[in-house]
């Protein structure tokens, strides 16, 4: 088995050395790099010296922060109710189709419903608030943003719910707890796992949604995804790019372990 | 009181729902507008389902955009099946740990850092961009999520068959071919699913490894939108959701064939419990 099995995962291992750690190497790699081409830690000095990209940093994780709390509160009831559905599958595919459709098309339809003619200000107008700036707001980015990301927490949200041994919640019961206790003392805890792994897909995501800031945030919110774009595509200084590209991935890791260290922990706890 | 609860959930349910559907259905709306904005509606037209269809270029793009799909996913799913098959048979368990957590890089990773660092690659290896880097790209970030939709079914497989085989005669080739491959199909399938889906979907990775010479449909919807509203991509969105809903009903039976049994039990008590309450 030995011999053939290596001759078949031969792609399989050129793929995870040129199209995985190649690539993570050479942005590292790159962002010690000037614009001249030269070896030089100009990057990072320039990176920590200037208060405009620490407050950018600073404002996309704080961005990405409301983001993920407002698409976690949004999820958790939803995924806790679509858990109690009788055609719970069903419902969980209709949750999920809008993720199939191409984000782009969702983004611009936010551009029709928000723009300054648009169907929500000629709501506004109608009740009498009159017409408000809503495109290229933060409001509006932070909302298509959540919007976006909402399927990618009720799904973790709810295969937590759907793995909880029902069993649990009779005993809860039985032993006189109240709806409320049975929620908070083994249901919550219990979906945990599942919260974490949402907050994961959510937060990371949003520290990088460059297409959503050009378009719905008219360029007012910069987030850590824009600032890498602007510099790889725009003003072609790859090595500054790299540079907040590596402080993205340092910002993933981070929230990786973050969530991932208290799962250990609360699994050891309860 | 209880019935009080019910419908409140069910309330916020229905919100959830017409919130995730508002904006498809907005686009839909409008796609029939024959006035030309997206904002006052003044009656009913086809034309702009006419533009689309006879808008060369589009219609190039789009077919594009689903031949990059149906080859990137094929040898996606091909590389990627050897792949778990491959962490499946690492006996070291330190060195499979390792495996999986390499194979979950992309799958983790932010589109515009996976896309930035495709970029300096191919820069690196002096390739130009174009149909064959965006293939490439669209091959590497696909190949993780067939690993992760294989190894299930790998680990359900009964391991005596494979011994009983061997047994019995058969080769390696053999083995794979009439034992392995058919146990492990609907992950296989699922996972060439999931693979097309992400081809179809992805920007961001796209946008930074695509030259001038070519585009596919995400990177020409951003383009259109950042000058303005056509109602021509409203159309095209219409008929882009109608092939998702068949998209989705394919893969919502496949999946519902592919339930392990401890799977259905569960939800079968899961169910009877709910019931019960």
């Amino acid at each position: 088995m030995t011999t053939s099995k290596r001759f078949y995962s031969i792609p399989y291992v050129l793929w995870l050395g040129l199209f995985v750690i190649a690539p993570v190497l050479l942005i590292i790699y790159q962002s010690f790099k000037g614009i001249d081409g030269q070896f030089t830690l100009e990057n990072y000095r320039i990176y920590f010296s200037s208060s405009t990209y620490l407050r950018m940093t600073l404002n996309s994780v704080f961005y990405a922060f409301v983001i993920t709390v407002i698409v976690l509160l949004i999820s958790y009831p939803a995924a806790y109710i679509l858990n109690q559905l009788k055609h719970k599958q069903l419902w969980l595919m209709l949750i999920i189709l809008p993720t199939w459709v191409n984000l782009l098309l969702k983004a611009y339809a936010f551009i029709g419903l928000f723009s300054a003619h648009g169907s929500l200000n000629q709501f506004l107008s109608f009740i009498g608030i009159g017409s408000q700036q809503i495109l290229f707001t933060d409001f509006s980015f932070i909302f298509v943003a959540a919007y976006i990301e909402i399927p990618f927490m009720i799904m973790p949200i709810f295969n937590a719910l759907e793995e909880l041994n029902p069993s649990l919640i009779s005993a809860s019961r039985d032993l006189g707890a109240n709806n409320w206790e049975t929620f908070r003392r083994v249901i919550l805890p219990l979906s945990m796992n599942g919260v974490k792994s949402g907050v994961q897909a959510v937060f990371i995501p949003s520290l990088s949604l460059f297409m959503l800031t050009r378009l719905i945030g008219g360029n007012r919110v910069i987030t850590l995804g824009t600032a890498i774009e602007e510099h790889f595509m725009v003003t072609q200084n790859w090595g500054m790019g790299s540079t907040i590209g590596v402080i993205l991935i340092i910002a993933m890791i981070a929230i990786m372990l973050l969530t991932g260290e208290k799962r250990k922990k609360g699994g050891r706890r309860h | 009181m209880k019935k009080v609860k019910i419908n409140w959930s069910r309330f916020y349910l229905i919100a959830v729902f017409i919130l995730l559907y508002l904006p498809i259905f907005y686009l839909i709306f409008y796609s029939f507008n024959a006035g030309g904005t997206m904002t006052r509606f003044t009656g009913i037209t086809l034309e702009h389902y006419q533009a689309v269809f006879s808008d060369k270029r589009l219609i190039g793009i789009v077919l594009n955009t689903f031949m990059l799909a149906f080859l990137s996913a094929l040898i996606a799913t091909v590389i990627g099946t050897f792949g778990a098959m491959m962490i499946y048979y690492t006996r070291k368990r330190n060195y499979r740990n390792a495996l999986l957590s390499l194979n979950n890089i992309l799958m983790v990773s932010p589109d515009v850092i996976i896309g930035a660092s495709f970029l300096i690659f191919f820069t690196f290896l002096g390739l130009s961009l174009g149909f064959s880097s965006v293939l490439l790209s669209h091959v590497a970030f696909s190949i993780p999520i067939v690993v992760l939709m294989v190894l299930p079914k790998l680990k359900e497989m009964n391991d005596s068959m494979l011994d009983a085989a061997h047994d019995l005669g058969a080769n390696n080739w053999t083995v794979i071919r009439k034992v392995i491959l058919p146990s492990i199909t609907p992950g296989i399938i699922a996972g060439y699913f999931m693979a097309f889906t992400y081809s179809l979907d992805d920007f961001a990775v796209t946008f930074f490894v695509t030259g001038n010479g070519f585009t596919t449909l995400s990177v020409e919807i951003y383009s259109r939108a950042r000058q303005g509203v056509s109602l021509e991509i409203n159309a095209l969105s219409a008929l882009l959701f109608l092939f998702s809903m068949l998209l989705v009903a394919g893969y919502y039976m496949i999946s519902q064939g592919n339930l392990t049994k401890s799977q259905k039990k569960r939800r079968k008590e899961h169910r009877e419990a709910v019931d019960s309450l």
